[in-house]
């Protein structure tokens, strides 16, 4: 038997019970970041094998959602930084060493990638908004230049956009002070989370028949590998240190048995790839049922892998002190 | 690279927590926040028990993971020494560091929200003075110095004394030692 006991008072905010530093700002940016690289993704794929006729909208509109999706998940970083206004410090320095440096770096270099995508295509899928770009001076010039290279710019797309999905799970898998988060599996889990919830995105749009057949195809090719990098992942959680050990055992069996296969892997893979095989055979309302669930279980997958990660942990310290207790003696 | 490391005696120790009484008062650390911390640790089974009382901080990691985390250089070694600091000029209170920490030895400072630690005390240690923990400790359980002067006190007892360094095996090679 071992018992270890804060004897003193520690309560650090956001540290003590248990680690809270990283709650639903990070995981919707997770979430958003990876959606972003699905979208980017399904759009250069279109355009790089000349699917105009049969995926217009990935091939023409989809592009535009990318930065949309991204900077909506950059809104909630940044409310997740306690000093905001040292964000700029993000970009004084370069630290090889930190994944989270090299993702503020990927930003970068990704915006203006995802304008030229978008501008390679917004004649065909936007006219009115490339028409109010005309009226700029070299605006026409500047679309012309981006359609002209259409492929060259889906080309470069492809491994800036593998590298954000990435990582997005790169960065949590790089903690090992964090035995659930340290698994080579979780950057590709990610990815391919990030590219099923982008794929469902055109059903929810209302495409064309077609279209919507062969996203719904490649979301449930997609969530049949999301389930094998799940089993993955916890295979290498059950053969690995005693730490990985307990941190599994919070989903079997421990605290977080409940929200890990009842509020995600049920509702959010398991009956989208059901709805979405019934759906191969007729029954929209099964597709966009399915569409749904899919966004929900991306989001959940962030949401209950940052909250477990934390929670999992080297140390075991039972704390003695209780903050309520002081509370009740000041008053 | 100078190494500084802290030894504490845990057949001395009596766990007052007088050293971190000592270290607020020092670092004027905020009401609620906590740098360093006393753990008692109770081992084996009743009637043959065993307890050791740990006065706790960062370990000033040679290997510090929460320094290669930091995505803007905030998290440093001080003056090539293996002595972990943060600039609060640099920190965005990410919290990547707090993260990479084994120990769960960072906190966040209120209200500001950058992210602070034990730095045992550089301030006084430029000066040549023990970090107000190690002065402050009544039982003189606790020692402070360079591990890589043979002559030094700290030196002297990792030669002669059974010793253990908290979870090695997570490979970021931390200096605070316990005597056994």
């Amino acid at each position: 038997m071992i018992e270890e006991v804060l004897v003193t008072a520690r309560y650090n905010a956001k540290v003590d019970p248990v680690l809270g530093i990283w709650t639903w700002e990070i995981a919707f940016y997770l979430f958003m970041g990876g959606m972003a690289a699905g979208i980017m993704l399904f759009s250069a794929w279109a355009v790089l094998t000349r699917r105009r006729e049969t995926l217009t909208f990935a091939h023409d509109r989809f592009a535009l959602w990318a930065p949309v999706a991204l900077s909506l998940g950059m809104t909630t970083l940044f409310l997740d930084l306690e000093y905001k206004i040292h964000v700029f410090r993000f970009y004084t320095s370069f630290e090889p060493s930190s994944p989270m440096s090299w993702g503020a770096w990927v930003l970068v270099l990704i915006y203006p990638l995802m304008i030229v995508q978008i501008l390679s295509t917004l004649r065909d899928g936007y006219p009115a908004m490339a028409r109010l770009l005309e009226r700029i001076p070299l605006g026409g010039r500047l679309l012309d230049l981006c359609q002209t290279r259409r492929g060259m710019i889906a080309l470069s797309v492809i491994p800036l956009a593998v590298g954000l999905g990435i990582y997005t799970g790169v960065l949590l898998s790089a903690f090992s002070a964090r035995p659930f988060w340290n698994s080579a599996a979780l950057g590709p889990l990610f990815l391919i989370s990030g590219l099923s919830t982008a794929a469902v995105i055109p059903i929810l749009a209302g495409v064309q028949r077609q279209e919507r057949h062969f996203f719904e195809v490649a979301d449930m090719t997609l969530i049949s590998v999301e389930l094998l990098l799940i089993g993955l992942l916890l295979v290498s959680l059950a053969t690995g240190a005693a730490q990985q050990r307990e941190a599994l055992s919070l989903v079997i069996g421990g605290e977080y048995t409940v929200p890990f296969w009842l509020w995600f892997v049920l509702p959010g893979l398991l009956v989208p790839i059901v709805f979405e095989l019934i759906a191969l055979w007729g029954g929209r309302a099964f597709a966009l049922t399915a569409a749904v669930l899919v966004v929900y279980g991306g989001f959940m997958l962030r949401l209950v892998m940052v909250e477990i990660g934390q929670v999992s942990s080297w140390n075991e310290y039972a704390i003695q002190f209780d903050p309520e207790l002081l509370q009740r003696l000041v008053q | 690279m100078r190494t500084y490391a802290m030894v504490i005696d845990t057949r001395t120790c009596i766990g007052c927590g007088d050293c971190v009484v000592a270290c607020k008062n020092e670092n004027k650390v905020p009401a609620g926040l906590n740098r360093d911390w006393v753990v008692e640790a109770t081992r084996g089974e009743y009637p043959k028990l065993q307890t050791e009382f740990r006065s706790e901080r960062c370990n000033h990691c040679g290997h510090a993971t929460c320094v290669t985390n930091c995505p803007t250089g905030a998290s440093h070694y001080w003056r090539d020494t293996n002595i972990v600091l943060v600039a609060a000029e640099k920190c965005t209170g990410c919290k990547a560091c707090i993260a990479a920490c084994p120990y769960d030895a960072r906190l966040l400072m209120h209200p500001d929200g950058y992210v602070d630690k034990c730095t045992f005390c550089h301030h006084r240690v430029e000066k040549g003075q023990d970090p107000a923990c190690v002065s402050g400790c009544p039982t003189r359980c606790m020692y402070f110095g360079q591990i890589d002067d043979r002559d030094s006190e700290v030196s002297r007892l990792l030669r002669e004394r059974r010793y253990k360094t908290l979870m090695p095996e997570t490979g970021n090679r931390p200096h605070v030692y316990y005597l056994l």
